[in-house]
């Protein structure tokens, strides 16, 4: 027998408590949704695991409408010291159903339960603690004298880490003291409903939080809804696209975290080991479905030999499978329509000359499974080396000096983030200067704090998530414009074409 | 067991290195190699210490374990009889089961080398066979600080009763002031020392003492050092010296015997000697080596425990995967 | 009817997270305001301020090297326990300053949602108080709050509670250590912070408690060379001035006193007053 085939270590399911059906969470509670139900189902096995409630453009009125009186007579009227005990009740809550929370996310996303366990259900009740410390502290928080709250925020979130964004949104908005209609991923929605009751445990008063479930659909209603003072959206690119235009001309503060085709520039001189790590975990930790993913390797032309040929060596030690056993490093792709975006760049790839290599793994018969891929031989004009895949592929271009490096990492309509690899302590941070993006990572990879500000430059989006500046986003007095008059806009505004 | 030629040894290291193994060649090349980021290889072995060892692999685990340990005891005083009473633990670790396997060595004082091969009786043997070998410290073990004849004639002593591998320790003081050429010098001397009569040599284990190298660029060093001047194993620690044997250096060891390996051709072992004393932990070590150097890897004459106390524990382990309930410290036998 | 009899808390000093007797032995009584028997409470020596000097600093190292996220768990545990523990606390300090029961619950509830308040600055002091600074060269600059060491305090004389707690949280925000002497009048609540303390992951050493007579132990503590910052915040009634130039001799920071209901009232400054400031220079070039 091999020893490194381990035995099977499966977490158990047995710590969840699901319910059958989940209703839409507005204004404290439960409710059924008046939209046409759908069924989330888990990645690795396509089966089903719960039915979940559409929320209809009534329904997405009555949310709004609960987070508009809890504001009004609630929360806007409540002290900083008493919204930031309430979010570290949250913090503490989620400490305490962290296994549970894990396993389910693991269940409806596809990560492995490695990633839920020790980043994921980490990092959101972190997240919950930071923010709960900044409720009674706004005017230290350097963005004004005295900082307000915007109101009703609507945020929309991806189904790439589904319970840390929607801890990325609700913390910070809950301390500036917005009350928030959140919609979940369509194919993740299971743990924010999980939330929910956490939220009940906290007692947190009715309507500050509401959960309104659905498709493609709820979102647009939300965002473009008139009672909402704030948009805030994690996705694509192109649907960031249309909300900023579907806002424009209207009162409504907007931030977006899109998507990203990161650099992870390795120089000759880099810790080699660690880069290599560094790679791997660039561009294989949650299956690459990170918009901050470092799917360019672009690495010194001197040493792209021997780095490409001990990453394939590490990439062997992978282990490919049922994201509920603890020893899976890579998990399930989250939907068909994600694994078949993958499957097509990776065809185009093919297309376009650069060289193909793919893990040997073994695949599930059922599930949406990609093995951790490698194209070399990338050049900067290809369209795998340009379009965002989202998914564990890995696209290698090469480069001569700094300044070529800079050049390629640039040379994108994306800004999210970048990786630099040198053991030169001026050249990293010299690199770090000329890099357009939001956040650079030197000789690591992958690394998150609720303390650090994260978002993109260019179409990777606008707004900070993460640390003071997380704060800006969600009070008034914190943007330019805030304090001038809107200016009427001067003719009708014309229907955008989606 | 087998001693690298001692014959090829300064035309290998020349060819390598571009140069005689001075001072200033040795910093050029062992300075040249890339560096080590400590947050990124701590951060590894944390990933690799979260592998999940169970049932069937846990089983296999915990008995390859047993035959991967030097048991060990290097106490002032040590006697004959402690020596006799480790040597029957080596034999037979568990009391209540005789499936249990065997070590793969004990390691004591050269001075009772005598005493263990006497103990050992037919038992005595290469541990890839099935047999337990005599490992004896030598070169004034902890310290070190002795001069190279004392050094010299410590090893010739244990290689003349009967030691199969001498565990040296390396001129830390040497190293950290940049004398490469003369740790060098001490270890290929060293090497020469451990051949018997009959022309074959004992294994030469070099210790490096990670505690007092301290950084991981240092270790890394040292390690390249220690194999260009002929060890057949590099091992971490005296076990007197805090902090002792860790995941990541470990691991770091592990990356440099692969990345020779891929280099020359050659296997060298390695060897974590102090500060792993649960099963928990030697679990990892397993998982590091299969992950890192490779399965083949996991053999006696390629990767060994330097441990006392960590036998009883996979011991209890043993038998409550045996039993299905805990057990205690009344059910293990002292050495 | 018979009524229960009780069995008395023994109040002792809290010094590297163990609760000794002085080892001078001495003891003093405390009583209600009526002049009823309370407790005797330990009268701390000036070795007892040497030992607890000795243990705060050796829990330095520890306690700043947490990162900041996990002083702020700390921190707001301490808050948990305190919560849980409120009952007791009033009743404390109805017993030791006669006032009615919702005065002191009033200042029971706080003296939590100040500690609370400092919990929450652990992670978010550094981003406040610290900053790049843009200096006109090719290097990276940037400045960061780290904390001062060993702080001795002299806590607020007139309340029993609120007043102690308003004067460590502050320090130990930015991972300082705490050498406090509690009031002399009221030192019962002091004590059962302590044991507080020591069952919320407050590492032993980061906070030692001294009850007894501030007049006698606060010289020593101003005069230690391993005592980096003296906050004189209760000593209003002593030699104060005395205190500080004996601290100049080593050069200690020192904060004056403060006298009325808001002493040590929660602020910034009370976190800065106990952080240096540590700027770092990297050069930055592509070639």
């Amino acid at each position: 027998m091999s020893f490194l085939e381990y035995a099977p270590a499966p977490e158990s399911r047995a710590i969840l408590n699901l319910r059958d059906e989940y209703g839409l969470f507005i204004d404290g509670d439960f409710r059924p949704g008046t939209g046409e139900s759908f069924v989330t189902i888990s990645p690795a096995d396509e089966t089903r695991i719960a039915t979940i409630a559409s929320a209809s453009e009534a329904d997405v009125d009555a949310a709004v409408a609960a987070a508009r009186r809890a504001y009004d007579k609630t929360w806007s009227k409540m002290s900083g010291r008493d919204r930031g005990k309430y979010l570290f009740r949250i913090a503490r809550l989620v400490q305490e159903r962290a296994r549970e929370l894990a396993v389910a996310e693991s269940l409806d996303n596809g990560k492995p339960i490695k990633e839920s366990r020790d980043v994921d259900v980490p990092l959101v009740a972190a997240w919950f603690f930071y923010y709960a410390g900044w409720a009674d502290k706004l005017d230290y928080a350097g963005l004004g004298a005295d900082p307000r709250p915007l109101g009703v925020a609507g945020q929309v979130i991806p189904w790439n880490f589904p319970l840390l964004m929607l801890a990325w949104k609700i913390a910070p908005a809950l301390a500036a003291g917005n009350t928030v209609v959140l919609k979940p991923a369509e194919t993740t929605p299971l743990t924010a409903l999980l939330f929910a009751e956490i939220l009940q445990q906290a007692d947190l008063p009715p309507g500050v939080v509401n959960i309104v479930t659905g498709a493609g659909a709820t979102g647009a209603t939300l965002v473009r809804h008139p009672d909402v003072d704030k948009v805030a959206f994690t996705g694509s690119t192109a649907v960031g696209r249309e909300i900023a235009k579907a806002v424009a001309g209207t009162d409504k503060k907007v931030t977006l975290e899109l998507g990203g085709k990161a650099a992870n520039i390795i120089f000759e001189d880099a810790p080699i080991e660690q880069a290599i790590d560094g790679i791997v975990t660039g561009i294989f930790f949650n299956q690459g479905q990170v918009c901050c993913a470092g799917s360019r390797l672009v690495v010194q032309e001197s040493i792209h030999d021997e780095v490409v040929d001990r990453l394939k060596a590490r990439l062997s030690t992978l282990r490919l499978g049922d994201p509920l056993d603890k020893n899976t490093d890579i998990g399930a792709i989250n939907s068909l329509e994600q694994l078949n975006r993958v499957r097509e760049l990776s065809r185009i790839g093919d297309e376009e000359g650069a060289e193909r290599w793919t893990a040997d793994c073994v695949i599930p018969d059922k599930g949406f499974w990609f093995a951790p891929t490698i194209f070399t031989n990338v050049q900067s004009s290809h369209r795998i080396a340009r379009d965002e895949i989202f998914g564990p592929v890995l696209s290698v271009l090469t480069f001569r000096t700094p300044d070529e490096a800079i050049a390629k990492a640039n040379n994108t309509p994306y800004g999210l983030s970048a990786g630099v690899w040198t053991e030169k302590g001026s050249r990293i941070l010299a690199v770090a200067d000329k890099l357009r993006a939001g956040v650079v990572w030197a000789n690591t990879f992958n690394r998150f704090d609720p303390s650090s500000p994260f978002g993109g430059y260019k179409e990777s989006g606008y707004g900070r998530e993460g640390g003071r500046h997380g704060l800006a986003a969600y009070l008034k007095g914190a943007s330019a414009g805030d304090a001038a008059r809107r200016v009427e806009a001067g003719r009708s505004k014309k229907e955008v074409s989606a | 067991m087998s001693g690298t030629s001692i014959v090829t040894l300064p035309e290998r290291a020349v060819e390598l290195l571009g140069g005689q193994p001075d001072d200033t060649t040795l910093r050029r090349y062992l300075h040249g190699l890339p560096g080590v980021d400590a947050v990124g290889l701590e951060q590894r072995a944390a990933d690799l210490g979260t592998r999940s060892i169970k049932t069937t692999s846990k089983a296999w685990a915990l008995d390859k374990i047993i035959e991967l340990i030097d048991l060990t005891t290097l106490e002032g005083a040590d006697t004959p009889g402690k020596v006799r009473s480790l040597v029957a633990k080596a034999l037979n670790p568990d009391a209540s089961d005789p499936t249990c396997p065997r070590v793969a060595a004990v390691c004591v004082y050269g001075d009772m080398v005598p005493y263990a091969i006497e103990a050992l009786g037919a038992a005595h043997g290469d541990p890839d066979e099935g047999g337990v070998s005599v490992a004896a410290v030598a070169t004034a073990f902890p310290s070190g600080r002795a001069s190279l004849e004392i050094k010299l004639a410590d090893t010739a002593d244990a290689v003349a009763h009967g030691a199969d591998e001498i565990d040296m320790v390396i001129d830390r003081g040497a190293f950290l002031a940049g004398r490469y050429g003369l740790v060098f010098d001490q270890i290929a001397r060293v090497k020469q020392a451990c051949r018997r009569e009959d022309g074959t040599y004992a294994s030469l284990k070099v210790i490096l003492e990670t505690g007092e190298l301290t950084t991981y660029d240092n270790i890394k060093r040292a390690s390249w050092l220690a194999i260009l001047a002929g060890g057949d194993f590099i091992k971490t620690s005296t076990g007197k010296v805090q902090p002792a044997a860790t995941l990541p250096v470990t691991l770091l060891m592990l990356e440099v015997v692969r990345d020779w390996y891929r280099a020359t051709g050659e296997k060298v072992g390695v060897k974590p000697a102090g500060g792993i004393r649960t099963s928990k932990d030697a679990i990892k070590y397993l998982v590091t080596v299969a992950e890192i150097a490779g399965e083949e890897w996991l053999q006696p004459h390629l990767f060994r425990y330097g441990a006392s106390s960590l036998l009883n524990d996979v011991l209890l382990q043993r038998q409550k995967l045996k039993t299905g309930h805990y057990s205690g410290a009344d059910y293990v036998t002292i050495d | 009817m018979s009524k229960r009899l009780t069995v008395p808390k023994t109040y002792k000093l809290y010094i590297g997270g163990a609760f000794p007797r002085s080892e001078s032995g001495r003891t003093y009584e405390v009583a209600t305001p009526k002049g009823d028997f309370l407790a005797n409470a330990a009268l701390a020596s000036r070795k007892d301020a040497r030992d607890a000097v000795v243990s705060a600093r050796g829990a330095v190292k520890g306690w700043s090297g947490a990162t900041a996220y996990n002083r702020g768990q700390v921190l707001y545990r301490v808050a948990e326990i305190l919560e849980g523990r409120r009952a007791q606390f009033v009743d404390e300090i109805v017993q030791q300053t006669g006032v009615s029961a919702a005065v002191a619950a009033a200042e029971v509830d706080e003296s939590i949602d100040r500690w609370v308040w400092y919990a929450g600055w652990c992670d978010k002091f550094g981003q406040v108080a610290g900053n790049g600074n843009p200096v006109a060269g090719p290097y990276f600059n940037i400045s960061v709050p780290e904390p001062t060491g060993v702080v001795g305090v002299i806590a607020p004389q007139d309340t029993a509670l609120v007043g102690l707690v308003s004067a460590i949280a502050p320090a130990l925000v930015t991972g300082n250590s705490v050498v406090v002497i509690a009031s002399q009048r009221y030192p019962l609540s002091a004590i059962s912070l302590a044991e507080v303390l020591a069952t919320s992951d407050v590492p032993g050493g980061v906070v030692n408690v001294l009850t007894g007579s501030p007049a006698e132990i606060a010289p020593w503590l101003a005069s230690h060379p391993d005592v980096h910052a003296l906050d004189l915040v209760g000593a209003g009634d002593l030699d104060w001035v005395d205190l500080q130039i004996a601290a100049a001799e080593t050069l200690t920071r020192v904060l004056p006193p403060e006298n009325g209901t808001d002493a040590a009232a929660p602020s910034l400054a009370r976190i800065t007053a106990f952080t240096e400031t540590k700027t770092v220079w990297h050069p930055k070039s592509l070639v």
